[in-house]
């Protein structure tokens, strides 16, 4: 593949892991980067997050990538959303006492109720963090050798009720039926970490780095 | 269903992994990077460094030694040891750590848990307990350097203060019975995972695996931690698995 993948670096956090997931996955040129233009003319673009959404939104909008990255969107270069990144895609979280977000998706990011039950019967601990299974709910190029049911690894304490997103392609089970993949078009935008959920992540980057944005 | 994690743990003295007796008696067992790939291809759910480099110095070996497993393992991994500052957790972050744990500078400083929870987020600052039983009544404390120093600090509403200064998950050694192979201090790990609404990891005692499995039922922790017992071949992390799957536990496969 000689195309180029940006990683968008808005100075929240460590985008090491998400870089050597990339290359282990196949990734011939991998960029991290918070230039604009580069991100504009990249093959493919990751929209990484991880942290408070207000600090994430703030400095994203502060280094001017909210056009650049509806542009990439609109013109349907194939865009991976992670974690933080994926929540920032919607209308507006109750994090931080209530943010306005990308809305690219229709939808709000909830806190986790920790008066709840897990499927067990055990009491809901926050952040969900570890490893869960993933119900796939519909075909999708970039399932393409994960079978449905297959661990990810999660680590969040807000999240996007299955209920109110029309656009889930996945979800995870924890107390509540919350999104785990949100997507429409040349967008997948994940709540767990693909580059850290071993083979099953490895394999989801590999074919995003295949993937010509059509489902 | 949400997996309970098997998280074997790195004793790293100098860019070398060790695992002491009791903390006493030290045994090389490798190099540190070599191991976290060997732990991430036998399915291990995490990996945790310690870093028990004595000296400040020589901590650049450690951000290089974190940023080399970072470059090879895809699976989260927790370092701690020595972290006393904001700056610490930035650039342990920056070299790959998902999780950074801060144990003794939380009781000299518990500002600092907030302070890191705010600037980096709760899911990654985890807070270390290192406790004792007291001998009188079912009073643990915590205690620092090993388990030498004693800080009269009560180990159940500590872990309560750590969660509510945003500590995102507590790892809880039992400095009686680490290394002991007798198995997890079930009774204040039960106690404390009972009292705070955030992932704990049961830590100190392994021997067996049976004693995985009451870490994780009659302890109630999320997640188990161990050493030796992966170390020196007493059992894979496969067969642990099997062996939690066994118990009816949920496990990733």
């Amino acid at each position: 593949m000689s195309s180029v993948t940006a990683v968008i670096d808005y100075g929240m956090g460590n985008l090491h892991s998400v870089q050597s997931a990339l290359v282990k996955a196949g990734a011939s040129d991998v960029i991290v980067t918070s230039d604009l233009s580069l991100i504009e003319a990249a093959d493919r673009v990751v929209f990484p997050g991880v942290g408070a959404i207000k600090d994430c939104l703030s400095e994203f909008r502060g280094l001017g990538c909210e056009p650049v990255l509806k542009k990439v969107i609109s013109r349907s270069t194939p865009v991976l959303a992670i974690c933080v990144g994926m929540q920032s895609l919607m209308t507006h979280s109750e994090e931080n006492g209530g943010v306005d977000a990308l809305d690219v998706f229709g939808g709000s990011v909830r806190l986790f109720d920790k008066s709840s039950k897990t499927e067990n019967g055990e009491a809901l601990k926050v952040p969900h963090m570890g490893w869960n299974t993933v119900s796939q709910l519909t075909a999708h190029p970039l399932w393409d050798g994960i079978p449905d049911q297959s661990y990810f690894y999660f680590v969040h304490s807000y999240f996007v009720p299955r209920s109110e997103c029309s656009d889930a392609l996945a979800t995870v089970n924890y107390g509540v039926e919350a999104a785990a993949v949100i997507g429409r078009g040349n967008v997948f935008a994940t709540q767990f970490h693909p580059e850290k959920s071993h083979d099953h992540g490895l394999r989801l980057l590999s074919n995003f780095l295949t993937w010509d944005g059509t489902c | 269903m949400l997996a309970k994690r098997i998280i074997p743990c790195l004793d790293v003295d100098q860019g070398r992994v060790v695992k002491g007796v009791n903390f006493v008696g030290i045994r090389d067992a490798g190099d540190p990077v070599e191991i976290a790939k060997r732990y991430n291809d036998a399915g291990a759910d995490e990996v945790t460094f310690l870093d028990i480099t004595a000296s400040h110095e020589q901590r650049d070996t450690t951000f290089r030694t974190v940023e080399q497993i970072a470059s090879e393992v895809f699976i989260p991994l927790a370092v701690g040891g020595g972290v006393r500052s904001l700056d610490d957790i930035r650039r342990l972050l920056n070299a790959g750590a998902d999780k950074v744990s801060i144990n003794t500078a939380a009781i000299t400083n518990p500002a600092l848990v907030a302070d890191a929870a705010a600037r980096f987020g709760s899911q990654c600052i985890v807070v270390a307990m290192d406790v004792k039983s007291t001998g009188q009544g079912s009073r643990y404390e915590l205690f620092t350097h090993g388990g030498r120093r004693e800080t009269g600090l009560e180990a159940v509403a500590w872990a309560e203060k750590m969660v509510t200064l945003g500590a995102g998950e507590l790892l809880l050694t039992s400095m009686d019975r680490d290394g002991t192979q007798d198995g997890y201090d079930l009774d204040i790990t039960q106690r404390i995972s009972a009292a705070v609404t955030v992932p704990v990891i049961a830590s100190g005692g392994v021997g067996n695996l049976d004693h995985l499995v009451d870490g994780l039922t009659k302890g109630g922790a999320d997640a188990v931690l161990a050493a030796s017992i992966f170390h020196f071949g007493t059992f894979t992390v496969g067969e642990a698995k099997a062996h939690l799957g066994k118990a009816g536990i949920a496990v990733r496969h």
